[in-house]
């Protein structure tokens, strides 16, 4: 699995970042989605994928 | 469509309030309006679809060729308007859409992401202790909405926003007349002129403060630096000040009174506080405050849930509605602490889902778990269906919750 995040979309809400934390972060700086792993481990896919069906902006894609 | 075929359409939202606090609606009320989307009649004598199984809620709020501008004509209005001029209408992003929305989000994300929430809820702790001290002080018998599910949520906000609590009968009782839908608009227009005043001295007397509280902060990095200007700062604060306190207060509100109502739950809550955040989401989902919906302008054809909605038409997205959509959420009409209800829309969709929702968990959280701790034997006095509630607000709740313990 390959993630690729849109910062132009994403509106800050954190729901990536509550569902898979290892994964997602935000910005100190303006609350923009951070990518830590674009290749996430097998035991985190669910909830990668849980991620990116809870992103209100669908700026979260996953190859 | 003509006016007569206009008064045959169901009313939208429905004025029947005799099913308790936890029914969204009656079984004559389930046969007209629950239907995936369905044309209804707004109380403005406006038509809209209203639209609400889940998978239609969510793309129609995550869709761009739909407006969150009241202004717009045609804009699907639960009252009408009051007449606004530009500058009283600044700052206030929850009703602007695409680049104007976009750029005073992001001055506010990092604000409410999850990690600065982390860093206040000692805060948070701090402030739900206070309160239940001076409940146990005080003693039996109680009224729960007044004396703990109302300060605590407006207590946090105004330390954050660097707003006195003292002050919290003015803006408690204006943000109530600004939520209320059979409000007259010359008394919302008059109440929402205070508010603003009242915020603007707030923020023009912070100038030269090292304070560190948001409107300070704000005033600071962003006024000084002519990114933004005073009345988008005021609309800004008042936006927060209302969606900060009065949803989450009634979420409070609402959660006790459901765990107060089987035996049992409240002592789950006590034993496992680890679970509190799954219930918190189930009752999120289940109590929906935000129940008569999100009103939208289709800017563009758009095909919703199979049906054509078309440019210059409202749709009215029914959260709570969505949130007990079978097909997501299975039993969908019980609450079920259980329940993996993380779907939820209760927040909303789309860009403008809540900015204020990591606040609002850990507030919900640590409310009802040192509620639970702290008031064993807390039961309360009426049965639900004798308790009033806010029909008429956009934001549903209890106006009282008597208990004793
Ligand atoms: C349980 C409590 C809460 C619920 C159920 C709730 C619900 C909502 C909903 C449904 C929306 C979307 C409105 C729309 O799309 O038109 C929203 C937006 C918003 N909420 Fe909350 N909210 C809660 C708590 C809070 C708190 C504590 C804050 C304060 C920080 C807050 C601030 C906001 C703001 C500023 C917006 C506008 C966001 C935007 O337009 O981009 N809310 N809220
Ligand atoms: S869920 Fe989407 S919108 Fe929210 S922070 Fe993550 S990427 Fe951004």
């Amino acid at each position: 699995m390959r993630i690729e995040v849109d910062r132009d979309r994403c509106c800050g809400s954190g729901n990536c970042v509550l569902a898979a934390p290892e994964v997602f972060d935000q910005d100190e700086a303006d609350g923009l989605v951070l990518l830590l792993r674009p290749a996430p481990p097998a035991e985190a896919a669910d909830r990668v994928r849980r991620a990116a069906d809870l992103c209100p902006a669908g700026a979260i894609h996953l190859t | 469509m003509t006016a007569t075929a206009a008064t045959d359409l169901p009313l939208w939202p429905p004025t029947n309030p005799d099913h308790g606090p936890f029914a969204l609606l009656d079984e004559q009320e389930r046969g007209r309006l629950d239907k995936p989307v369905t044309r209804v009649r707004l109380p403005t004598g406006a038509t809209a679809w209203l639209v609400t199984r889940h998978a239609d809620v969510r793309q129609l709020l995550r869709h761009p060729a739909f407006s969150a501008n009241f202004e717009k004509p045609g804009f699907p209005l639960l009252r009408p308007l009051p007449p606004q001029s530009e500058l009283e209408r600044q700052g206030g992003f929850i009703r602007m859409d695409g680049d104007a929305h976009t750029r005073l989000r992001r001055m506010l994300t990092a604000e409410f992401m999850i990690k600065n929430v982390r860093r206040v809820e000692p805060l948070i702790q701090q402030t739900v202790d206070e309160a239940l001290d001076a409940l146990q002080a005080a003693g039996p018998p109680a009224d729960l909405v007044e004396a703990f599910a109302l300060p605590v949520p407006s207590m946090v906000i105004c330390h954050l926003l660097g707003v006195p609590y003292a002050d919290h009968g003015f803006f408690q009782a204006r943000s109530r007349t600004l939520l209320d839908r059979t409000a007259p608009v010359e008394r919302v227009r008059t109440e929402v002129g205070e508010l603003r005043a009242y915020l603007r001295e707030l923020a023009l007397a912070r100038h030269a403060d090292a304070a560190t509280d948001l409107i300070s902060r704000l005033v600071r990095d962003r006024v000084a630096t002519g990114e933004l200007s005073v009345d988008e700062l005021v609309g800004m604060a008042l936006l927060l000040l209302v969606a900060g306190h009065e949803t989450t207060a009634n979420m409070i509100g609402l959660s006790a009174l459901l765990l107060l109502r089987e035996p049992g739950r409240l002592d789950a809550l006590r034993e496992d506080p680890d679970r509190a955040p799954a219930l918190v989401e189930e009752l999120l989902r289940y109590l929906s405050v935000v129940r008569t919906g999100l009103p939208r302008l289709a800017v563009d054809d758009v095909e919703i849930g199979g049906r054509l909605i078309r440019a210059g038409e409202g749709a009215i997205a029914v959260l709570s509605l969505a949130n007990r959509d079978p097909e997501v959420f299975g039993t969908a009409d019980e609450f079920d602490p259980y329940q993996q209800a993380h779907q939820h829309l209760a927040f909303g969709f789309g860009v403008h889902q809540c900015i204020g929702q990591p606040l609002a968990r850990a507030e919900l959280r640590i409310a009802l778990v040192e509620l639970a701790r702290r008031f064993p034997g807390l039961r309360t006095t009426a049965t639900p269906e004798q308790l009033s509630t806010r029909d008429t607000s956009v934001v549903f709740g209890l106006n009282r919750l008597p208990v004793t313990w």
